[in-house]
């Protein structure tokens, strides 16, 4: 499995790809796999606002229901409206095509506690 | 054991009722002109009479028989093999309890006949609540809810209830990361906020997390105990003491009493509330949709908000067994009585074992969960390596990690060896999980076979894991698409077009 170093990651495996005040969320390959084929994505609306932490939708597979959750605090500027007719996406290329919103960052720095690749890696044992 | 070439006669999914149709194929010739009178169906329903009989099958009689004697052979039921569903107790259910719901003076009531008319049906019931109330230590019960979950959701309603009775309306209600889907699903439904608590890396209440949740906005707290890993929290006095502190109800899923049957009433531990699966513990049919019953039993101080009718018994001559409703009652939950057939099955069963007999049941069930857990402790990883209750977690991730082989895998493969696979991916705190619940019914013989045919499963893991990824081989229809049934499913029969109406 790949996690790469463009990006941050969550312990609750999300990524976010950082530029400038933006970031795109989506979910990490460790945490697809888990899944299984992912069969429905509930997506946030734009222009919703939520703290670090807070879950954003969910993502139903066949074997679980999870809730994604955002590692930092921000505004939903666009959402992946594909995933809603194409949920297997996230199991195909999570890292791209799967993403699943994009935010403007409340506080960039915030993105300073998250975790690199190398750590997210070592996080999963 | 079964080959992956194994040739299967005449078991596949075949053609469907319409396929055989033809026009004026017909079941019982009638030589007979019964002069039925004319109806105009315009005259009499308006503009809901529909426009063209309806698109229905013209069959053989003897095709309609063999159409769904097959569609029954294809099937797997606990009347065809073992079916140790973990949490679901998939026991088998004695045919002395079949006969009896079947007496023609219960199976040909109707649920509007006056309440003089159906004494010994009252009494059924009013002993079944009684008989209920006594295994589970609660003074009040309901036979209304038709299934487990209802029952959840009615007791929610039930506390609900009680908090807005004492102006006191909360909001929230916590469960452990280990409940059913169905605990959520009803807190949500009855308009409740789901806070959820991790539990302990051994599988239990996480005291100082559930302390930490519980507060004057606490309704109630949801609790499987017997947990949904097998295990009885030791500490499930101070988990209810720890609840009534703030003023919130204790909730007890009963999914799992069988384990405790006999030996341990809920009510003693402290529990405001209980459903009990008489589709589980007190065997009677279920899976696929049949009907269930999942009365609730509560403490004297909620029995005034329970749902009617209820049944009571008072001395007269005539007519002792009456209907009740309870004053404050959150209102009906179920149409009529309940699942009346349900009900006679559980008294039945309850009647035959009687009191040693149901304790022994629960025994039977621990013993036979223990003795799979050891013969499998090697060649599987058990989550919680401690003795269980009546169920009992393994997990596939070794197998997962060394192979590429999956718990799904597993229990594909185990369709091949004749064995209904266990409940996978649940609980979701354990990794490729397997839980395992063999329930009390199964003989020595069946446990020793269905752990056999897991200990070949995790050989073939070794040896062969591209087998394991196309199991099974030997069943009516091969490994199915689950992703893309659920992500674009067919659910519909298309109608012939109207040239092929009736013909082929």
């Amino acid at each position: 499995m790949a996690y790469p170093n463009d990006r941050k990651y969550s312990s609750d495996h999300e990524w976010l790809l950082v530029e400038g005040d933006e970031a795109t969320v989506g979910i990490t390959d460790f945490a697809q796999d888990q899944l299984g084929a992912v069969v429905y994505v509930d997506l946030p609306a734009q222009g919703d606002s939520f703290s670090a932490g807070d879950a954003i939708g969910e993502v139903e597979s066949v074997k679980s229901v999870s809730e994604i959750y955002l590692p930092v605090s921000g505004e939903v500027i666009a959402v992946n409206e594909a995933l809603t007719d194409n949920p297997g996406t996230i199991n195909e290329d999570a890292y791209d095509e799967g993403w699943i919103v994009r935010i403007r960052l409340n506080d960039p720095s915030e993105v300073d506690a998250l975790l690199d690749a190398a750590g997210y890696e070592a996080s999963l044992g | 054991m079964p080959e992956q070439n194994t040739v299967t006669i005449n078991r596949g999914p075949r053609e469907t009722i319409y396929d055989l149709s033809d026009a004026g194929k017909r079941c019982l010739y009638v030589d007979a002109d019964p002069a039925l009178p004319a109806v105009d169906p315009v005259a009499r329903f308006g503009q809901y009479a529909a426009a063209e009989p309806p698109a229905l099958p013209q069959v053989n009689e003897v095709e309609i028989m063999r159409h769904y004697a097959h569609l029954a052979s294809m099937n797997f039921g606990v009347d065809v093999g073992m079916y140790p569903l973990g949490s679901c107790t998939m026991k088998y259910n004695p045919r002395s309890c079949e006969d009896a719901a079947r007496l023609a003076g219960f199976a040909e009531l109707h649920p509007a006949q006056p309440a003089q008319s159906v004494q010994g049906a009252l009494r059924l019931m009013h002993e079944l609540q009684t008989d209920l109330g006594e295994i589970a230590g609660f003074p009040a019960v309901s036979l209304q809810p038709a299934a487990g979950a209802h029952g959840e959701y009615t007791a929610l309603m039930v506390f609900r209830a009680a908090h807005a009775a004492r102006g006191n309306v909360r909001r929230k209600v916590i469960l452990p990361d280990t409940a059913h889907g169905t605990n959520p699903a009803s807190v949500a439904m009855a308009g409740y906020e789901v806070v959820q608590i991790a539990s302990t890396p051994e599988g239990l209440v996480d005291l100082d997390a559930l302390r930490a949740a519980l507060d004057q906005d606490t309704a109630a707290f949801m609790l499987t105990n017997p947990n949904t890993v097998g295990i009885f929290d030791p500490n499930i006095l101070e988990i209810t003491a720890a609840v009534h502190a703030v003023g919130a109800y204790a909730y007890c899923d009963g999914a799992n009493l069988n384990a405790i049957l006999g030996v341990v009433r809920p009510g003693d531990l402290g529990f405001d509330a209980l459903h009990i699966n008489l589709h589980k513990t007190f065997a009677t049919p279920h899976g696929g949709g049949g009907p269930g019953a999942g009365p609730i039993c509560v403490t004297a101080e909620l029995s005034p908000y329970l749902p009617g009718p209820l049944v009571q018994h008072v001395d007269s001559a005539e007519d002792s067994y009456q209907l009740s409703y309870p004053e404050q009652s959150i209102g009906r939950v179920r149409s009529f009585y309940g699942n009346f057939g349900v009900m006679v099955r559980a008294w039945t069963y309850i009647r035959a074992l009687g009191g040693q007999g149901l304790r022994d049941a629960g025994q039977q069930a621990v013993l036979s969960a223990n003795y799979l857990r050891c013969r499998l402790q090697d060649a599987y990883r058990v989550a919680y390596d401690r003795i269980c209750m009546h169920e009992f977690v393994l997990s596939g991730s070794p197998f997962a990690k060394a192979y590429g082989v999956h718990t799904l895998d597993i229990a594909k493969r185990l369709l091949d060896y004749g064995f209904h696979p266990p409940t996978i991916y649940f609980p979701l705190i354990v990794d490729e999980a397997m839980m395992i619940e063999p329930t009390e019914t199964e003989p020595m013989d069946a446990l020793d076979a269905f752990a056999d045919a897991l200990l070949a499963i995790a050989d073939e893991a070794a040896r062969d894991p591209e087998m394991l990824h196309n199991a099974p081989w030997t069943t009516p229809v091969r490994r199915l698409d689950e992703a893309a049934a659920a992500r674009t499913p067919d659910l519909c029969w298309q109608a012939p077009t109207a040239d092929a109406h009736g013909s082929r």
